[in-house]
């Protein structure tokens, strides 16, 4: 079928099947971004309403207090209760409605098929399975703050036997994580289907762009750690409502009470099928935002990346370890020192293709011709704000130095690190260098500067404190900020400076979301190659038609053939179309 | 449909056969050694034994894998890997766990 | 629009598969992690248990035997109904698809019967973990059963209009069909001992 009866039969669906219901890569792509960017700022909104708990425990919350009623907030002044739900669903909403959702669901499903030259993913229907299913997950769990006792409220990491004693917004949490496991799944089935058999001619794995690697380790990732929690989840599930007690030890007392319960049960198990997923999962959250980072340097410094081998043989390194580092999460649950060690040498381990990565990114700025465009600036942010994240790690994969910092602002401190100035900020590097793939227009550069550098620096107020503030011993997941602890005095005065940081940098967002939806309709309008990039993507149309590519492809060179001497210009495109003839 | 094709599709039947009755065959005795009562850790070795003889079975005879790519393997050898670890960290960490005396 | 997708049905030559095959099999290892979280479960459950029941005493082996038996010849007649197709023989293959969606209806009402006793015996899942266990993994596995049943049904039923069309894709679809039926019935075959067997 040629593309032009294509694109036709494309242009006969109703407006259902072409923006809602749509099979078509980038538009899944793009609704994934539009709902991830929403949870992100709905997840942020949750936070800043957390900071003002902190800053001022106890105080009511002037204007915006009386909004939340009497079971949340009576009088302005946060409840325990609502403060623990405001915790557990921002870090459940950032990590699987917000950064995932946008970094696989958004950037992986719109830039892979474009820069593998493919005309969509293997399976397109999947593909759109996969989208709804995480709006209903998305669904499930914004409701629960609506459901008698509100949302989850046991921390994202839903430990038993609390978050089985929990009210009803636990289950719409397990049923949710259901729904959005599911999507991952499908998801990941479709990535690595895709990127194995719909690669152009002449695109061999190793002239893959390692942003395209970066998602094909993250899908199996997703593919084979999801499953446990699934099964977890319906073991909590059963819990709560079938009466089981996979996780409710025997002997268990409420309230003064025993629990009616057949005991027998590990709270233990859950941590370990939790975490069997949570620790790949942190990878899935950096893994695409170092793929991103890569082609924003290797654009932007007009050379090949430094180190193309090692960065791929890192990355499948580093998800192979990934699977086997898990109980470095659960170092004071009693461990036994013959397991402890084995954790501590594999944490110890993945560390290093972590080092290889960042050093070959770091390496590829040297002798560059580097060009501080936006997409730039957050992606050299990147660089040092991932570095401390993954170095505040070491003291935690190290049982001895973890007793003191687990679960203390320390560890919020240092995974934020990787999240926020790390994966955030790498996120948003990809919404300005692709934009213009996806619109024909280019975001406004005094917007983005407005942007960036407010964020940048609140970041560092945010999340820097946190590490003072656990090294102290603040412990984490308290509502009234560790007031209650002496000990904590002496750090007690930076949770003003981080709120009021936080605050700030809400602010900044503004800058972003208008330059955003502006520069949709009147940004400035670029043709397809605005930033001179060798990656296939550029050789679609901006934005590219169903199909993609008007004629076929075939791939003559590595992903950046930048500044190569004797070439005509400083960028050789990494394929070409072949002529139709040929390709008949 | 060549006559190649109809021959190489009957040698496959043929060998779905024999894994048939061979399914069956120890089916049937797993459940006859089970009657046996044997000492916990030699039942559960052997019942288990059987059933790791008919999942291959299964697998390479009726799931085609003993004539699949080096692709498929690949894939499946690396889940192999992370099912045991799924399987045996967790006990491991409750068998080395620290007791209080 | 699958034409526009290349390798839907033909085999890419260097990889030398086509994309539903890699799909389904990405989509088994998956499943073998879900089944490898439960299993896990049982290990660690039980080696944390003080005491814990021999499987014969509480479950019954004749039915679960019998499923055994009914899952493997289902194993039989999926395989032999793409084999049929393989060899051009449709009214072959609708027999032999006839039996397997048969027998997995069997099975369903065997583990119904099951059920059914334990509930009047008064053994539900939150009266041990064994029963905990025995009801959630087996029920998961019914719950595939169930699905793949369905799929069965439809490529007997009205998804067999495309072997008119497109007889190659549709015998693909039958032996993906069969992919996910083999691996319940391996589940089974690790489930019926450790459930009934183990003492």
């Amino acid at each position: 079928m040629s593309d032009a009866h294509a694109a036709h039969e494309h242009a006969k669906l109703g407006f259902w099947r072409h923006y809602v219901f749509s099979t078509d890569h980038k538009v899944i792509g793009i609704q994934y971004a539009i709902s991830a960017l929403v949870f992100l700022l709905f997840g942020f909104t949750l936070m800043m309403l957390m900071r003002w708990q902190l800053a001022f425990p106890g105080k009511a919350l002037p204007i915006l207090g009386g909004l939340f009623g009497d079971n949340r907030m009576p009088g302005g002044v946060m409840l325990p209760e609502f403060y623990d739900q405001l915790g557990a669903m921002h870090g459940t909403i950032m990590v699987f409605l917000g950064v995932v959702p946008l970094g696989v669901g958004g950037f992986g499903n719109y830039v892979v098929p474009l820069q593998i030259g493919a005309p969509d993913m293997a399976f397109p229907r999947l593909n759109m399975m996969s989208y709804w299913s995480f709006f209903i997950g998305g669904v499930v769990m914004l409701s629960s703050f609506f459901v008698p006792g509100g949302a989850a409220q046991a921390g994202w990491t839903s430990y038993p036997p609390l978050a089985i004693l929990n009210p009803t917004g636990q289950t719409f949490w397990l049923i949710g994580m259901i729904f959005l496991i599911t999507s991952s799944l499908l998801g990941s089935i479709n990535f690595i289907t895709t990127i194995i058999q719909l690669r152009a001619p002449g695109l061999s794995f190793f002239r893959l762009p390692f942003f395209v690697w970066a998602q094909f380790v993250t899908s199996f990732l997703l593919l084979l750690a999801f499953p446990p929690l699934e099964a977890a989840g319906v073991m909590q599930l059963m819990d709560r409502v079938a009466g089981t007690s996979f996780f409710l030890p025997s002997g268990l007392v409420v309230s003064g009470q025993a629990l009616h319960a057949s005991g027998g049960g590990s709270p233990l198990l859950w941590q370990h099928l939790f975490w069997f997923l949570a620790h790949p999962e942190v990878y899935v959250l950096i893994l695409p935002a170092m793929g991103i980072v890569a082609e924003i340097i290797a654009n932007n410094t007009r050379k090949p990346l430094w180190g193309y081998k090692p960065l791929v043989y890192s990355v499948l390194f580093l998800g192979f370890m990934s699977f086997i580092v898990w109980a470095h999460h659960m170092f004071l649950t009693g461990m036994g020192t013959v397991m402890s060690s084995f954790f501590q040498t594999t944490t110890m381990i993945i560390s290093i293709p972590s080092v290889v990565i960042l050093t070959c990114l770091i390496l590829s700025l040297w002798g560059g011709s580097i060009h501080y465009r936006v997409p730039m600036l957050f992606a050299l942010a990147f660089l040092p704000m991932f570095a401390i994240g993954g170095l505040t790690g070491l003291p935690l994969g190290l049982s001895t130095t973890d007793i003191p910092l687990h679960d203390t602002y320390y560890v919020i401190g240092h995974f934020h690190y990787i999240v926020a100035p790390g994966s955030l900020l790498a996120l948003f590097a990809g919404i300005y260098y692709w934009f213009p793939k996806a619109t024909g227009k280019m975001m406004n550069k005094a917007l983005g500067h407005l942007h960036f550098w407010p964020t940048f620096v609140c970041m560092n107020l945010i999340f820097f404190p946190m590490m003072l503030q656990g090294l102290a011993g603040m412990q984490r997941r308290l509502f009234d900020g560790g007031a209650t602890y002496n000990f904590t005095a002496g750090v007690q005065h930076w949770n003003e400076v981080i709120s009021i940081s936080a605050w700030v940098m809400g602010v900044a967002q503004i800058f972003f979301i208008v330059n955003f939806f502006w520069s949709m309709k009147r940004g400035k309008k670029v043709d397809r190659n605005p930033w001179h990039a060798t990656t296939l993507e550029w050789l679609a149309p901006s934005p590219p038609p169903h199909g993609n590519f008007e004629n076929a492809l075939r791939v003559t060179r590595g992903p950046y053939d930048y500044s190569s001497p004797g070439a005509a210009e400083d960028f050789s495109p990494q394929g070409e179309a072949v002529p139709a003839e040929a390709g008949a | 449909m060549t006559d190649e094709h109809t021959a190489h599709v009957d040698t496959q039947v043929r060998a779905y056969m024999v894994v048939f009755v061979s399914l069956l065959a120890l089916t049937v005795i797993t459940v006859a050694i089970a009657k046996l009562h044997l000492p916990v850790a030699l039942g559960i070795s052997v019942a288990l034994g059987i059933a790791a003889v008919k999942g291959s079975l299964v697998a390479l005879y009726f799931m085609h894998l003993i004539s699949e790519r080096k692709l498929i393997f690949l894939v499946l050898i690396f889940t192999v890997i992370f099912f045991f670890g799924c399987l045996l960290l967790p006990s491991f960490n409750q068998l080395d766990a620290v007791r209080v005396p | 629009m699958s034409e526009a997708i290349p390798y839907t049905v033909e085999a890419r030559p260097d990889t030398g598969v086509n994309n539903v095959k890699i799909g389904i099999w990405l989509f088994l290892a998956s499943e073998v992690m879900l089944f490898g979280a439960l299993f896990a479960s049982y290990i660690l459950l039980r080696l944390g248990a003080d005491s814990w029941p021999a499987g014969w005493n509480e479950l019954n082996v004749n039915l679960g035997g019998a499923n055994t038996l009914i899952l493997i010849a289902s194993s039989m007649s999926i395989v032999m109904s793409w084999a049929s197709l393989e060899k051009n023989q449709p009214r072959r293959y609708r027999i032999y698809m006839t039996i397997t969606v048969l027998l997995g209806i069997f099975f369903l009402i065997n583990k119904g019967f099951e059920y059914h006793e334990h509930i009047v015996e008064h053994q539900l899942p939150s009266t041990s973990t064994f029963f905990a266990l025995y009801y959630t993994l087996t029920g998961l596995h019914a719950l595939h059963v169930a699905c793949g049943t369905l799929v069965n049904l439809y490529l007997l039923l009205p998804g067999f209009k495309m072997w008119k069309r497109s007889p190659e894709q549709f015998t693909n679809r039958v032996e993906t069909a069969g992919l996910f039926w083999h691996f319940v019935d391996i589940v089974w075959i690790f489930l019926f001992p450790v459930l009934y067997l183990l003492p």
